[in-house]
């Protein structure tokens, strides 16, 4: 094949002539002969260079499998060379308090768990156990440790490093540790209604899932669980000293006024920052109680009275009337209006407290005095639609949305009908249900200049300003009425020294549980306040349930002599751990004052 | 020539190979190095964390408040109050007027040679 052929070899050529056939048969003859030798060369290039191809792609495809089933098979190890960061240990992120105290964090413990079939001297070992753990069943456990079908058992959920060391002196091969990650709350039942509770989720022998079962922990559970986090702590709005002292304080108050239980809530009027909030009784969300199977929720140390509690909060809400009044320009600070009897509203009269009459009053003086005649007046002037939309705009209507996987649950009682008489009791603060912390929303609004904020748990990094309620000078006056409730009206026992406690009383009787109408003895007591009150910084909300106080020749439970007394030692307590510095109203030095060095 | 070509390559083979063995095995060294530091990290880690949560159980307000009270005749540590703030001329600085100078000593500089401070 490798010389090329000539078309019209003449010998033929001349040999086919001789013959008298034409010549150029022969040339089309070796035309043809030659093409198909050209075909039959390139489809054998062609195959030769698919075999090549296909090779090459065989052994790729077996390379990338072998790879593939070799990652599979083997152990996933980290890469030792790179640089660790924070992530190494993947566990739930902790929880502190705004100054970075620890109020959440993890523990190494171990579990205890037995393998029957292992063990050489069960009922031995059970009696070794029954010694470090005397709560454990002794028969139970010869049971289960003799029973040849038991292949596995849990003993106990968390040990101690003792415990543990104790149950390695038993001896026996069929017990085991398996390590467990516990949820601690180091400082016991403080802010224990805020962070709730953790307990463990899926569990194995390696590892069980630690994952929040209340409170904050469930709320941002995803987030703390997130490995992404990279163990960076979630920061509270919490003040733990302030905490303490409010609990503290908060305590001594409920038995000195023999109360059922109490709620306080202590918020930034600028950012809406919650820097302490407690609800009593409380528990340890280390040992989580179950909860209740009979008698009221609210019973329960578990009820969140500060969020869950939806009260009818008394008289602490004609300040609502009056500053709205004042903002739609019906009255100014000094109109006078008569409170005096009759006045009767859709067929039913409104009293005052023990029959009193003010007569004739201005609008101070009506919040002064806490008149509820005067405030329904007020309230009749506004009109349901715009008092709706105010106490609206105030998140009156809605839960607070506080980051406490119970918050959602605290959703206001409203009226199915507002009608005139609704409008008139709500402007003193029956007939519109609301918790402690929505009543410090409010008056947050009042205290920071008009402006609505959103409470929030996390710590904010400045102020957060909602939507404009009230203007200005209408949230200055309002003040001023409060500042004038501490000092000439029912809330005198509120002024603390320095502090320029501004707040209104509530009294509100408590009604049944089964309908039917309001207890005659029983209250509950609500001193809302601000402070320092030119200038608030801090709303302060205590609400006792059920409070008598028994000093007098009868037993009193008005807000006046139960939670006022306990909101001003309150006060007292925790401003100059807030750092507030007490003004007294000393006239300043005009010398100057020398220092030398 | 060609011998001793082949001689020095194989020289230079067997050269390259010690050197490549050598660095693979101080690779294996210092990842070792890595682990057993990235061991005791982790360790540190789990140390660090326990002795923060003890520290914040030793810190917890309730133990706090009963030691105060427990060692009030020695501390006499009460709750803050705002009675406890004050003025800065309230403040009560030592009076340094007290100094009183006498026997005093005349320095002078009659003695010094001349030229030593040039």
């Amino acid at each position: 094949m490798n010389g090329r052929i000539p078309l019209r070899p003449l010998a033929r050529v001349l040999d086919a002539r001789r013959r008298g056939e034409n010549p150029d048969a022969i040339e089309r003859e070796n035309l043809r002969i030659r093409h198909e030798q050209m075909r039959d060369k390139a489809r054998t290039r062609a195959e030769g260079r698919l075999l090549v191809l296909g090779l090459v792609f065989f052994c790729a495809f077996v390379v990338i499998g072998l790879r593939m089933g070799m990652l599979a098979q083997s152990q996933a190890e980290e890469p030792r060379a790179a640089a660790s960061g924070a992530s190494i240990i993947a566990s739930r992120a902790d929880i502190v308090d705004r100054h970075g105290r620890i109020l959440a964090t993890n523990m190494e413990t171990h579990s205890l768990y037995a393998h029957p079939h292992q063990m050489i001297e069960p009922v031995r070992a059970a009696d070794e156990l029954m010694k470090i753990f005397p709560d454990l069943d002794r028969e139970r456990l010869v049971k289960d440790f003799t029973n040849p079908k038991r292949k596995f058992m849990w003993v106990k959920k968390k040990i101690s490093p003792e415990q543990m060391q104790a149950v390695h002196d038993i001896g026996e091969p069929g017990l085991l540790f398996g390590p467990r990650e516990m949820r601690l709350y180091p400082n016991g039942k403080l802010a224990s209604h805020i962070l709730g509770g953790a307990s463990f989720g899926r569990e194995g022998v390696a590892s069980a899932e630690v994952i929040g079962t209340a409170g904050i922990e469930r709320f941002y559970d995803e987030e703390l669980r997130d490995p992404a986090r990279g163990g960076a702590p979630l920061e509270l709005s919490i003040d733990l000293s302030v905490q303490a002292a409010t609990e503290r304080v908060l305590y001594s108050g409920m038995k000195l006024m023999n109360a059922r239980g109490a709620a306080s809530v202590l918020m930034d009027v600028h950012t809406g920052e919650i820097l302490a909030m407690a609800s009593l009784p409380d528990f340890d969300p280390n040992d989580r109680p179950n909860p209740p199977v009979s008698g009221r929720p609210s019973d329960s140390p578990l009820f969140n009275h500060a969020v869950q509690g939806v009260y009818e909060l008394g008289s602490t809400f004609k300040i609502f009337a009056a500053a709205q009044a004042m903002e739609l320009g019906l009255v100014n600070p000094g109109t006078v209006i008569d409170t005096s009897p009759p006045f009767k509203v859709g067929g039913f009269r409104i009293g005052e407290f023990e029959g009193h009459n003010y007569g004739k009053q201005t609008v101070e003086g009506i919040i002064t005095h806490s008149s509820n005649r005067g405030t329904g007046k007020i309230a009749l002037a506004i009109g349901p639609e715009r008092q709706q939309e105010f106490l609206k705009s105030l998140g009156f209507f809605d839960p607070t949305g506080v980051e406490i996987s119970e918050a959602q649950t605290g959703k206001p009682l409203l009226p199915q009908r507002w009608t005139e008489l609704s409008t008139v009791t709500i402007s003193y603060g029956h007939g519109l249900s609301a918790s402690p912390l929505h009543l410090a929303a409010g008056y947050a609004a009042i205290a920071n200049g008009g402006h609505k904020v959103q409470p929030t748990l996390i710590k904010q990094d400045g102020p957060h300003y909602g939507p404009r309620v009230l203007s200005e000078k209408n949230a200055a006056n309002a003040r001023h009425m409060l500042r004038a409730v501490v000092t000439e009206g029912t809330a005198s026992f509120g002024d603390v020294p320095g502090y320029h406690v501004a707040g209104k009383t509530g009294t509100a009787d408590k009604p049944k549980e089964r309908g039917g109408g309001y207890y005659k003895d029983k209250t509950i007591t609500t001193f809302a306040t601000m402070f320092p009150a030119e200038a608030p910084r801090y709303v302060l909300i205590v609400t006792l349930d059920e409070p008598v106080e028994t000093s007098g020749s009868r037993p009193r439970r008005t807000a006046g002599w139960t939670s006022v007394p306990v909101g001003a030692e309150m006060i007292g307590r925790i401003a100059p751990l807030l750092g507030l510095r007490p003004d007294y109203d000393v006239p300043e030095e005009e010398e100057v004052t020398l220092v030398r060095n | 020539m060609r011998t001793l070509l082949y001689v020095t390559t194989f020289m230079a083979m067997i050269g390259l190979a010690f050197w490549a063995y050598h660095e693979n095995y101080k690779t294996q060294a210092s990842l070792d190095h890595v682990r057993q530091l990235q061991r005791d990290i982790g360790d540190a880690r789990a140390r660090l964390s326990i002795l923060r949560a003890e520290w914040a159980y030793l810190n917890r307000p309730d133990r706090l408040r009963d030691l105060a009270e427990l060692n009030f005749e020695r501390l006499g540590l009460l709750p803050m109050r705002p009675e406890q703030f004050g003025r800065i001329d309230q403040v009560n600085y030592p009076d340094n007027r007290a100094l009183v100078f006498n026997d005093l000593v005349d320095v002078t500089s009659a003695g010094a040679q001349a030229g030593a401070l040039q």
